[in-house]
């Protein structure tokens, strides 16, 4: 089976500093990956790299889905997005003074194609356009749970319900990958394992694969069918969670020297 | 080629790249500590002039010397655009410090409209004639039609000033904790650094090099109004940028460069269109090099 | 409250503001009869005025952390203002009186008053026209008054050269309007926030500059006269009727745009349009391809500038450089941030506060400029989002 998301020997460098160093990774269809490392090890940057965000020194990135592959460098952050890949950020990028369930319209836009006459005018189409958008946006919000909020403004939802609206607006833009950045990164412990449920019911209901950052090991053993580790921009070990577990690179890249320290 | 006239022009886009440069410090200053076009930046400036045609008119009525006219007019001009920079800054952009960038920024076009249009109730709509405060030096005489003692007097005043500038940033204390709060202002606070205090002095440095600005190019003109502030600001402005904002000796290079680009320009192809050319030469940069000549390209953190 | 502790501080602003306004307020030289004017009453003025401003300052900035806390910008939480408005007994009645007024102004008040209130008008719709590129797509357009400008030149020329009249010119105008904004837009929209106002105001100030010395193309700063009112299917009229005329076209124009900016509004390029001023990298990665999204706000937010620009030369039949400065710009701006960016209802309340206030005030006039920039200073500190605030709409589901 081809791999949705191929990596090959990406490099990125900024001014005389090598953030990636020539990283190979793969993520297959309906897969749970993950990519691990310390604070600063790139893997944000990685993420920057596929979603067109920043145009990696080197290396490629393939997109496969319904058996075409396509290469996606240099291609803007909306046409990576609009292949099929979608993300969440690390530190919250919610559209704060917009409703909920306007944060998943948003999600829509890319699928949906009205533009100024159909506004101003509202023919048909453009109205059963909208009212369609209005009601897969409104199931998103029920499948990810946040429904009850649907009218709130983004910037008074808890601190939970704001990552877990990233994922819904991720969602709406109908991905084939969905990148996830830290998403469990200031969860309480029963939010983490709602979040762990929702992540493995997305993969096995909707066929997405998913590529994630995580800080929160347990998180990541638990779900992750592969995990991949780097440090100071270099792949140092790859394997499903027992192989990494037990990997002695990864035990010195994340206690140091010293195990005992 | 008529050298003597190419000299000319040289001599005059210098002295105007040094006056543009004086204004255009505080700019980069202000800009790379708290990363803000300080609009009320141009009328800092022209509050300096103002207040330097009003102390030297008291005091030449009063009959006091030349010389000290000229000194006591200049220190009443730093003190006051020193306060005002200050005061500015406490009540347009520090309530603001936590907003979205663009809420500062029309504040501080809403600080600009609002000290142009208090200088023009308060003094007066017309122009003023400005008193020559540096006079024209007998010895000198010969030499004058390239270049006046008074361009010498700004050159000299512009290259003092800019050695005492790098003096301060580069070895004082104050020097240093504005190096580290235009690097990453929350971690200079958390070493320590007192924020409001370093960014209160970058506002009243800025200042007072515009207020020196100001004075000397009233003296240099003859004439003042409540609106110079708006178009030497912009095209102070205009050099910040093209040398790179946030660093210094950009904001110097880019002054001259603007300088003698307008100097040549008015004098070899037209006068018309000088204002133009300076916004025109504002866009192009930003267009294709945001960065400036000297500054650092940055990338967008996420 | 700590009684002393706040009339000490007020004492010491209120000081250090005499010290500041002292040589610019006190003295006045008077170069041509060398004498000077010292005006000891202003020093007193600022004195009490800022002893009791600095005492609200203070208090203002403490309410404001206040309601910070309490956080009450959820949609559920209308002003007492916006409840009543959406009450419909009282809806529909205000609705009512206010189409009678509108329609009967002209007949019952002087020339003078409906030509200050299509002054009023015209800037309704440049405010509800800058307000899709500041309000809601978050655009900082201080160049805005080009394109006001391009539309009353569109006019003066074509008049002038080739004798088109008012409606034929008006869509040529807001056309050539929306080019001019991908034109000059296209360029520029890379640019982060601050540097795009300060491009806008270049490319503003550019314009203006060409129209006073390109004297062959747009007469110079003498301008163009003679540009003919708004005609109605060729009928002579007086200049009272025309007048009337003119309101009504403007009243016509001003629906027209509330119309259109609201069904904008509450579309999916509104909603783009919004995503990408509260967070333009997220925006991209929702798939939204960010030039086109700002150039569309551009253009569109030109167009009506175009047609407002074709209004303003026929009801002053003379044009030149000087109406289209860059104040004219900031005052737009003010009519944006006064009333509430991205909210219709706050926008029309600004322009009509901001143009008729001045008009029906005189001795306000003189400081009309001096009293925007403090407005906007304090709006930005104390109500960012205007005295309207816009209010996200709603939608209800039933649970199946």
């Amino acid at each position: 089976m081809e791999p949705v998301l191929e990596v090959n020997s990406l490099t990125m460098d900024f001014g005389g500093l090598r953030a990636i160093d020539q990283l190979n990774l793969r993520v297959m269809p309906s897969e749970i990956v993950a990519l691990i490392g310390p604070n600063g090890a790139g893997k944000t940057t990685f993420f920057n790299c596929i979603t067109g965000i920043y145009t990696p020194s080197a290396g490629d990135i393939f997109l496969s889905v319904n058996g075409r592959r396509e290469r996606l460098n240099g291609l803007k952050p909306n046409r990576v997005t609009q292949k099929g890949i979608a993300r969440t950020f690390q530190n919250i990028r919610l559209f704060q003074n917009m409703t909920v369930l306007e944060n998943v319209m948003i999600g829509r836009h890319c699928r949906t194609s009205s533009g100024i006459l159909g506004a101003i005018f509202r023919d048909r189409r453009t109205r059963l356009e909208e009212e369609k958008v209005v009601s897969d946006s409104y199931k998103i919000l029920e499948k990810i749970g946040l429904d009850r909020f649907v009218n709130e403004l983004a910037m008074n939802l808890p601190y939970g319900a704001q990552r877990r609206l990233e994922i819904a607006r991720a969602l709406a833009t109908e991905p084939f990958l969905l990148l996830l950045d830290e998403p469990a990164a200031g969860m309480n412990q029963k939010e983490t394992q709602e979040l762990d449920e929702l992540i493995v019911n997305i993969r096995d209901t909707e066929n997405i694969s998913i590529l994630l950052i995580e800080h929160d090991m347990k998180l990541v053993m638990r779900i992750s069918d592969r995990i991949y580790v780097v440090d100071y921009g270099k792949k140092i070990a790859r394997g499903n969670p027992l192989e990494i577990q037990r990997n002695p690179a990864v035990i010195k890249a994340y206690l140091g020297e010293d195990p005992d320290a | 080629m008529d050298w003597e006239y190419f000299l000319e022009l040289l001599l005059g886009g210098l002295t105007r790249g040094s006056i543009y440069a004086l204004i255009a410090l505080g700019y980069t200053m202000v800009y790379g500590i708290i990363e803000l076009i300080n609009f009320a930046h141009g009328e800092i400036y022209m509050i300096g002039a103002f207040t330097a045609l009003i102390v030297a008119s008291v005091l030449n009525y009063a009959g006091m010397n030349h010389v000290a006219v000229a000194i006591l007019a200049m220190v009443a001009a730093i003190i006051y655009s020193c306060a005002y920079g200050f005061a500015i800054e406490k009540i347009a952009y520090k309530p603001l410090r936590n907003a979205p960038r663009l809420s500062a920024l029309i504040s501080a076009i809403g600080m600009s409209l609002f000290l142009q249009n208090y200088v023009l109730l308060a003094q007066t709509p017309d122009f003023l004639p400005f008193p020559s405060l540096i006079p024209d030096f007998d010895f000198w005489e010969p030499y004058a039609h390239i270049i006046s003692s008074q361009e010498i007097a700004i050159l000299a005043t512009t290259v003092s000033v800019m050695i005492l500038l790098t003096v301060m940033i580069k070895f004082t204390i104050i020097g240093k904790a504005m190096r580290a709060t235009a690097q990453d202002r929350i971690m200079a606070a958390l070493v320590g650094v007192d924020i409001n205090r370093v960014i209160s002095v970058t506002f009243v440095v800025g200042s007072a090099t515009a207020a020196i600005g100001g004075v000397l190019i009233a003296s240099h003109v003859g004439q003042i109004n409540f609106y110079i502030g708006f178009i030497a600001g912009i095209k102070a402005f205009v050099a910040a940028v093209l040398g790179g904002i946030g660093s210094i000796p950009g904001a110097v290079l880019g002054s001259l460069v603007l300088g003698w680009t307008e100097s040549f320009f008015t004098g070899y192809i037209s006068s018309d269109y000088e204002d133009v050319f300076a916004f025109l030469f504002l866009v192009l940069i930003l267009i294709f090099r945001p960065s400036g000549i000297l500054g650092r390209s940055e990338t967008q953190k996420v | 409250m700590n009684v002393r502790g706040e009339l000490k501080k007020s004492f010491q602003i209120s000081a250090w503001f005499m010290f500041l306004t002292f040589p610019i307020l006190v003295i006045r030289v008077n170069t041509v009869e060398n004498v000077i004017e010292w005006r000891w009453y202003n020093m007193a003025i600022v004195g009490v005025s800022t002893f009791l401003g600095s005492a609200l300052w203070r208090y203002l900035l403490s309410v404001k952390e206040k309601s910070q806390r309490i956080n009450a910008a959820s949609p559920g939480n209308m002003t007492s203002f916006q409840k009543a408005f959406s009450d419909k007994r009282f809806f529909y009645p205000a609705l009512f009186i206010l189409i009678g007024f509108v329609i009967s102004f002209p007949f019952l008040f002087s020339m003078y008053q409906a030509n200050i209130m299509i002054t009023a008008l015209i800037y309704v719709m440049l405010g509800l026209g800058l307000n899709i590129v500041v309000g809601l797509a978050g655009l900082l357009d201080l160049g805005y008054v080009a394109f006001y400008a391009v539309g009353a030149y569109s006019y003066g020329l074509l008049n002038f050269h080739f004798g088109l009249g008012f409606w034929t010119t008006l869509p040529i105008a807001a056309i050539l309007a929306a080019l001019a904004g991908i034109l000059l837009g296209y360029p520029v929209l890379r640019l982060r926030g601050d540097y795009l106002a300060i491009v806008t105001l270049g490319f503003g100030e550019i314009i203006r500059l060409v129209l006073e010395n390109w004297g062959e193309f747009s007469h110079g700063p003498s301008g163009i006269a003679n540009i003919p009112r708004p005609s109605l299917l060729g009928i002579d009229m007086t200049l009272t009727q025309n007048t009337i005329f003119t309101y009504f076209v403007m009243i016509g124009l001003v629906l027209f745009t509330i119309f259109v900016v609201n069904r904008l509004q509450n579309s999916r390029i509104g909603r783009a349009w919004i995503a990408l001023r509260e967070d333009e990298i997220a925006c991209q990665a929702m798939g939204i391809d960010r030039t086109r999204t700002k150039l569309t706000a551009f253009a569109l937010g030109a167009t009506w500038a175009g047609m407002g620009g074709v209004v303003f030369a026929a009801k002053t039949t003379f044009i030149n450089p000087a109406s289209f400065t860059i104040w004219e710009s900031v005052i737009i701006l003010c009519i944006v941030v006064l009333g509430g960016m991205g909210s219709i209802l706050g926008v029309i309340s600004g322009a009509l506060v901001l143009t008729l206030l001045p008009e029906y005030l005189r001795a306000f006039s003189e400081y009309r400029m001096l009293i925007f920039g403090i407005m906007l200073v304090s709006m930005m500190v104390f109500r960012p989002e205007g005295i309207i605030r816009n209010v996200r709409r709603t939608y209800t589901f039933s649970k199946e």
